[in-house]
């Protein structure tokens, strides 16, 4: 909480290239929280995020173009987002891991075609919010800021609280043994069916943020599977499962591409060598190599496993 | 006349995807691992070939049996050092793996290549361009014939290993039960590298033709990836004829769905392959299979 009213002063302290830049950051953070909620929580993994969140940008672009005002556009662009993923999950999640993982990426493709074939989304060559123009850009640059931090606030919390819940704990035990929670009675497809959801309103509100923040897209950039390998790196190199590390993993997928932003291929070459490496001798991550030596966790959710001596009657 | 024409291309494409969702089925089938950078692996055959074409001048077709071997040793190599792993992990580790895999080997031929399009079609003879003309409205391409014919030949040639030769046992041993394998004897280490290679060196066969058919660049691996997933998946995951017929049947609907609007003809083909997904997997049916790929 802190640290987000800190961060609600950015704008007022920094340029707007900066501001520009830690919307990237909070995008990249609201991305791996949500992409580690379906695959470290849930086990479900995606490889076809980027539907939801090319809906949610181009839900923006649709609605402003109705004539309502940007913001509130974006909002609702958001709850589109995630109303698309309740169908497409009573179809997605009889999937098995395979199946489930490709086949989330040919429905991303599907609605990728789809916008590409209606004009008046721009098809291919892409679309601009326009409607943006009536703000001062500072000012818009502040309040796309300032927006993103309250939709990555508000996901951030709603998992946490979440996990929090007597709804955390069968959502942390289908993490560590899928078969072993349904033996004990977790409703393990109906908590599947809210992570995906969840993750569906979340990466729809990361795609709102991307066209608010560079206020251009085009199908082949916005519903590419690059979002995927982003999300994937992220929470494998933080720490899938845990909490903290897709933040941990966000923050250094940003630190990366500020450095090396001149590298080319080169970077994209070394994030993917990194992921593998990552999921074949780390895959709890980094942070999850850490919580598991040093005991640390930075904000209480999980459980926690200790033994207690048994007092017999004889010893009190 | 129009849609005979469209049903002889859907052969012909199919015939092509079959090719590609080959190795992906074989992966599949004896471990149980869907190889995300098999499609990059196909590119990168294609490139090694196309190579092979710049500094020496021959025809596609010796390049790529110059090639071969290298991608046959490059399977072994890549089962070992990175599938071998990811197999004792668990399910989600292999698809993470071979993720990653594929984001290296894209990047890396776009560094050494650059993002230009390539194509071999200038370098397979008269076959680019050469046809028949049945009738005014339906011609045959020879180059389509060769890709049926050489598919037939492959999944014949595979069939016949899997059922005849005692590698090919030892293979649907361990494919079976790989526990049970290696009590009599069989080594799984060294079948799972066989089965790699085998299956690489048939994916860059997929890449020689997605080469001399129509143009490649860096980026391409994805896209056929997809379609060799398609493939296998249609014609039934797990077995071998299955993917040739679901190669068929991804390219029928293909050319067919495109006879409806040109910009529907890769949308048709993935609409195809959702409406199996539903039907097969539509039911929460558990099947010996789909039990065994949840371990």
């Amino acid at each position: 909480m802190a640290v987000a009213i800190g961060l609600a002063f950015v704008p007022l302290v920094f340029d707007p290239d900066v501001v520009q830049k830690l919307t990237n950051l909070l995008i990249l953070v609201l991305l791996a929280a949500m992409w580690n909620a379906l695959a470290g929580y849930g086990g479900l993994l995606s490889v076809g995020q980027q539907a939801f969140i090319g809906v949610g940008a181009y839900a923006t672009v649709f609605f402003a173009s109705l004539g309502i005002t940007p913001y509130l556009a974006m909002v609702l662009a958001m709850v589109l987002a995630g109303a698309v993923s309740i169908p497409i999950s009573l179809f997605a999640l009889r999937l098995r891991a395979a199946q489930f993982a490709i086949g989330m990426w040919v429905i991303a493709e599907v609605i990728s075609i789809l916008v590409r074939l209606d004009q008046n989304l721009g098809a291919g060559t892409g679309i601009s919010l326009i409607e943006m123009n009536q703000f001062d850009p500072n000012y818009r640059q502040a309040y796309t800021f300032w927006l993103a931090l309250a939709f990555t606030a508000l996901f951030l919390s709603a998992l946490f609280f979440l996990l929090r819940s007597p709804m955390g704990a069968s959502l942390q035990a289908i993490r560590d043994d899928e078969d072993a929670a349904r033996s004990l009675g977790v409703r393990v497809a109906s908590r599947k069916r809210l992570l995906f959801v969840l993750a569906g309103f979340g990466c729809g509100a990361a795609g709102v943020l991307i066209v608010a923040n560079t206020l251009f897209i085009e199908p082949g950039s916005v519903f590419s599977v690059q979002w995927t390998a982003y999300m994937i790196f992220m929470v494998l190199v933080g720490g899938l499962g845990t909490f903290e590390g897709p933040i941990l993993g966000a923050i250094l997928l940003f630190a990366i591409q500020t450095t090396f932003t001149q590298g080319g291929p080169w970077y994209l070459v070394g994030l993917g060598a990194t992921a593998t490496l990552f999921a074949l001798a780390l895959p709890r991550g980094l942070w999850g190599t850490i919580e598991k030596r040093v005991g640390l966790r930075l904000l209480p959710v999980g459980y926690r496993v200790e033994s207690r001596q048994l007092e017999t009657p004889a010893q009190s | 006349m129009i849609l005979v024409n469209a049903v002889v291309q859907g052969i012909f494409l199919g015939a092509f995807y079959a090719v590609l969702a080959c190795g992906l089925s074989i992966m599949f089938g004896v471990m149980r691992i869907i190889n995300l950078a098999h499609g990059d692996i196909a590119v990168l055959g294609a490139y090694i070939a196309f190579v092979i074409v710049e500094r020496t001048g021959v025809s596609a077709f010796v390049a790529f049996a110059a090639a071969l071997p290298i991608m046959l040793v490059l399977g072994y190599v890549l089962q070992l050092t990175v599938l071998e792993r990811s197999l004792k992990a668990g399910i989600l580790t292999p698809l993470l793996a071979t993720f990653g895999l594929s984001i290296v080997i894209q990047n890396l031929l776009l560094l050494t290549f650059s993002p230009d399009v390539r194509s071999l079609g200038g370098a397979a003879g008269g076959f680019t361009t050469a046809s028949w003309r049945v009738t005014s409205q339906l011609s045959v391409s020879a180059l389509g014939v060769l890709v049926l014919a050489v598919a037939v030949v492959v999944f014949g040639l595979m069939q016949l290993f899997l059922s005849r030769t005692r590698a090919g046992w030892a293979m649907r041993a361990t494919a079976e039960d790989a526990d049970a394998a290696e009590l009599v004897g069989i080594d799984s280490r060294s079948v799972y590298a066989r089965a790699t290679a085998i299956a690489v060196a048939i994916a860059s066969l997929g890449g020689l033709f997605l080469a001399i058919r129509s143009v490649f660049d860096p980026a391409s691996g994805p896209t056929q990836l997809i379609f060799a997933f398609e493939a296998v998946v249609i014609g039934g995951m797990g077995s071998l004829w299955g993917t040739l017929v679901g190669g068929i049947a991804l390219g029928l609907a293909q050319t067919l769905g495109a006879q409806v609007n040109p910009e529907f003809s890769v949308l048709a083909g993935h609409l195809l392959f959702l409406a199996v997904l539903v039907v097969r997997f539509g039911r929460g049916r558990i099947t010996l299979r789909t039990l065994r790929l949840a371990r």
